[in-house]
This record gives C-alpha cells, structure tokens and sequence, in this order.
C-alpha cells in the first residue's frame, strides 16, 4: 500500500526503499488508523490535550527564550563539544552495561523460580525512588577510596574511582538501568513462554534457549528499555556531580554543564539545553523509527 | 504484625476470606518502597515548606511579627543561620523561618526569577549585584560579615598538605569550587595571586558539595570558607595560607522588594546585625567587617 502503484502509466519503476520518513505517507494521506477513524471520547481527549501541553510548553519555553543569535557562536564552543561527547559516549556506555547485567536480571525475575523474587524487584528498582544525590553518596560509601569495596581497589592496585570517566558510567549505570530492567521484565511477562518449552523439549539447554528464542522474542522489549535507559542516563545529573565530580573533559557531561552555567549565564544554558533536547530528541526519533517499528 | 493484622481486617470487612489482594511479603515491599518514597519527598528544598506558616497568624497576637520567613542564604551559612533563625523563632513565636541555603549564584537567579523569598544573604557582593540590578532588593544591602578560604583536608592530613602550592601536584585528589559560584572565584583569585596553576580533579557545584568530599575523604584537599572547617568539626583539619587574604569574601544582606511578609523581613536583617547575630557568627568562624 505505500508503494504508488505506476504501472498503469506504462512506467515500471522499483519500489522506493524503505527510509524510515517513508513510512508514515499514505496515498491518501492519512495513515490507516485514521481512516478507520476510531473517534477519541472527550474524557481522553481532554486530559490527553492538556498533558501534551503540560509536556511541550516548558520545550516550547525554551525555544521562544533561546538567544539564537549566540547559537552558533557557543556550539563553536569547545567546552560544550567536549561535553555534549563525553555525555553521549557515558550514556551509551551505561547503556551497554546495563544490558549485560540488566536484562541477565530481568530474566531471573521473570522467568525463575528463586524465592524472594518481590524483594528482589523492589531492590532493584530502589534507584527509581531514590533522590540521584543519595545514590552518589551511596555509590561512594562503597566505590569511594575509603568505600567498602573502594578502599580495597585503592590499597591494592592504587586507583581510585571517584573523579573519573568511570565513574560517570558507573553512576548513569546506578540510576538508569532500573529502566532497562522493567522494561525488559515486562517484555518476558508478555511473551509466550511456550516457545521456550518448545525448545527445551527439541533438546536446547537452558543458555541456548535464552540465546536463540528467548531473546529474538523480547528484542523489541529490550530496545525500548534499552532507548529509556539511554534516554535517562543522557539526562542524569545528581549521582553523576556527587560521584563522579565536575571537571570539563572528564566528568563534565552535558546537564552538568547546564547546571553550572545557569548559576551566572542563563542564556548559555538554555543554548546548552536545547542542544542536549536536540540532539536527544534526534536520536531518540532515529531509533525509534528504525528499530522498534520494524519488529 | 502490622502486615498480619490488615488481610483480616479487610476480610471482615467484605468477608470473603479469600480475596486478599497483596501477600503479607508483597505489602512489605510495597511498605518499603513507599518509605523511601516519602524519604525522597522530605529531602526537597525547603523553600516549598513556607506555606503552613501562614495559618499560625490567627493565633496569639502577644509579637507583633507573624507569618512564614523565607531566607535564601548563601550555602556557607548553613548551620549559622539555622541556629539564628531557631533563636529568632524563640523571640518570636508566630513567626516561622524557613531557609533557603544554595550557591548564592543559583540564589540569586531563583530570586529574579520569581522566588518567593523575604530576604537574600549572599557569599559575595558580585551576586547581590545580579540582584539589585534587576530591581528585586528593597533598599541597600549590608556587609554583614566576612569570610576567607582556608584549605580543607581530611582528618589526620593523611596526604601531608602543607601549603597552596600542593594545589600544583597532580598525582593529589583535589577539589575546589567552580568559578562560577563565589567560593570558586575566591580561589581563581587566591591562585592567581599565589601564581600557582591548580590541578585539581573536580570543581566542586558549592562549597558544602566540596567540604563533603574531604569528610567523605575522597579528596586529598579542598579550598573551603574557614567557617565551613570549622562546621565541619573532627573530621576535617584547616590549613591556613597566608595568600588567603588576597581574597577577603564580603557577604551582604538585604530585604526583597517582592517579600511575601516585609516587616519580619527587616526583623530579620535587623536581627542579623545586632549583637546576637555578630556573636553567633563569630562563633561559628566568621570575621566581623
């Protein structure tokens, strides 16, 4: 149906490859849930309405207040390049981590029988409720030089963790991978836990199930938890200026940035803002339409 | 037992026994997980607490002053402050003082912005600027009191500072503030006057942020307010620098144009200046101008 149909004209053309700003246009124009055309009940709409704005108008804020004429000028900035790329390479690397602990997780909560398993949820999430702050304080009590696991990596090999990149990832890694997990979990919760049985009796052991069904099954749940969590560990800034510090190269991401400049310059950090919104945003959008539409 | 008792008493209510929607286990979890919840809310900033004082004005009337205090203070004034405004709430039992402590910075912004505060007391002068500049002070501020950096270690000095210039080594953990804040720009003027180069690993968001890290021992030094090793008691040790007074912080106070309650308001600054408020200040490290 989005391929026009050409050949009437006698003209035979391939179709159009398939780019993810193709996918959405219709013939008609209007996309087929459209033209089903299921009216939405005025008890949704309204509230639906009034959140969207809720949402978009502090966006909106920034857009009608950014100095854009300075724009270019602080983007040339080499303090705000250095840290919009360590954000973004912390971010993915907190990301990464977070999948290979996060979703080993998610499987024993929704898949095994270990007992405790509500326990376990409720710990694993305790980084949703706690305020970032707390984390970086707890994170370190435990990695600090003089943390309960810290002070041993530091009398043996001499490093310590605190005020490095390390810890940037380490602390995005602490507050987003919840996200990842619930994500995931629910994923598992959805997905018919048959096709496991299936493979377990055609003689697959228990890693080779995990491996070739059940995580094909689930990938679009973990994708989505995956964008969250990178989503949240872009944005983190509490555990990260506790933990990790301040210091522009090292562990000066983007929100830390915006913080510090919006002490004495609030015009630049509404210019960092919106060039942290954009370049999320971006990304998010790519994602989301490459990756998770097409599964 | 609290979790035992609750399933009965639901299943008396509906009296179907059966029904009970959460195991003892879950409503444990759930229980905790609401606890740190509420944790979470009451560590909030405290400028949002202001609210619940107006009330207390229809009450006695034996002090003419009433209503909620908001004093956003410089994050150096922390416990002086605190203690002042719980003598002030003594001399004045209508009146409810709530603080706002931060970066004077991040203070100033807020109060241009809108914030609901009484009175401002700045680190520096530069800040209080940002503020009668934008026409949000009522009157002249005054110097109320000063302050100079002193260099923060860890109790013990296990790294063996001695002096500025051990702000140089970079195989040291070292912290100050940020330039962006006023104990960061004391300490770009203190190393420009000592024309030392620092090496440091972070630049601390305020000075308590930075006084945490050497309680916490995580850093070798930090440059501090010498109220704020003071405050800190046993675990941090100050170090004195004689190029300290290249930077001598004035901090100024003043009464808000926009203040919710201006008569307490003046009390307070009143307060602040009178002899109590110098004693207290004195006490906890400060200069007197």
């Amino acid at each position: 149906m989005t391929v026009p149909n050409l050949t009437q004209r006698g003209v035979r053309r391939p179709p159009p490859p398939s780019r993810w700003w193709r996918t959405r246009r219709w013939p008609s124009g209007k996309a087929p849930s459209q033209r089903s055309g299921a009216r939405i009940p005025l008890a949704l709409l309204l509230p639906a309405v009034v959140g969207i704005a809720f949402l978009v108008l502090p966006m909106v804020g920034l857009l009608i207040r950014a100095p854009w004429s300075e724009l270019l000028v602080r983007l040339a900035e080499p303090e705000v390049g250095q840290a919009l790329r360590l954000s973004l390479i912390t971010a993915t690397l907190a990301t990464l981590v977070s999948m290979v602990f996060g979703i080993p997780i998610a499987w024993v909560l929704a898949r095994s029988a270990v007992r405790g398993r509500s326990i376990l949820r409720a710990l694993v999430t305790v980084p949703l409720v706690l305020p970032p702050v707390v984390g970086g304080v707890a994170l370190f009590l435990v990695l600090g030089r003089r943390g309960i696991l810290g002070s041993w990596l530091y009398e043996t090999f001499g490093f310590s963790l605190p005020f490095t990149t390390a810890a940037v990832v380490i602390a995005e890694t602490f507050v987003a991978m919840p996200f990842l997990v619930i994500s995931v979990e629910g994923a598992l919760r959805a997905a018919d836990a048959r096709f496991e049985d299936a493979a377990a009796t055609l003689g697959a052991n228990g890693w080779s199930t995990f491996r070739r069904v059940t995580l094909p099954l689930v990938a679009p749940g973990i994708a989505a938890g995956a964008v969250l969590c990178w989503a949240r560990a872009l944005g983190e800034f509490g555990a990260t200026i506790t933990f990790a510090g301040n210091f522009p190269g090292t562990t000066q991401t983007m929100p830390l940035a915006v913080y510090l400049a919006l002490q004495n310059d609030p015009e630049a950090a509404i210019v960092l803002s919106l060039v942290l919104l954009a370049v999320s945003l971006a990304t998010l959008t790519l994602l989301r339409e490459r990756w998770l539409t097409r599964s | 037992m609290r979790a035992a008792r609750e399933p009965k008493l639901r299943s008396a209510a509906n009296g179907r026994a059966m029904a009970l929607p959460l195991k003892p286990r879950q409503l444990l979890a759930l229980l905790a997980v609401a606890l740190l919840g509420l944790t979470a809310c009451g560590g909030g900033d405290q400028a949002g607490s202001d609210s619940s004082g107006d009330e207390r004005s229809a009450g006695s009337s034996e002090s003419p002053l009433s209503g909620a205090l908001t004093v956003f203070a410089a994050a150096s004034l922390t416990d002086v402050f605190s203690e002042l405004g719980d003598a002030f709430m003594a001399d004045n039992p209508d009146v409810d003082v709530t603080f706002n402590f931060g970066p004077s910075s991040g203070l100033a912004t807020q109060i241009n912005q809108g914030a609901p505060a009484d009175v401002f007391a700045s680190a520096n002068s530069s800040q209080m600027t940002v503020v009668t500049q934008a026409g949000s002070a009522e009157g002249e501020p005054t110097i109320f009191t000063e302050n100079v950096l002193q260099i923060a270690v860890p109790a013990g000095n296990p790294a063996g500072i001695t002096g500025l210039s051990d702000f140089a080594n970079a195989d040291l953990t070292l912290a100050i503030c940020t330039p962006e804040v006023p104990c960061g720009a004391a300490a770009e003027t203190v190393f420009a006057a000592a024309g030392i180069t620092p090496s440091v690993d972070s630049l601390e968001e305020d000075v308590r942020a930075a006084l945490t890290k050497v309680e916490l021992g995580e850093v070798d030094a930090a440059l501090v307010y010498v109220t704020d090793v003071l405050a800190a008691g046993d675990k941090v040790e100050g170090i004195d620098f004689p190029e300290t007074e290249e930077e001598v912080n004035s901090y100024p106070i003043v009464a808000l144009t926009a203040a919710p309650n201006p008569d307490t308001a003046t009390a307070w600054v009143e307060f602040v200046l009178s002899d109590v408020g110098a004693a207290a200040l004195e006490g906890a490290g400060f200069r007197t101008p």
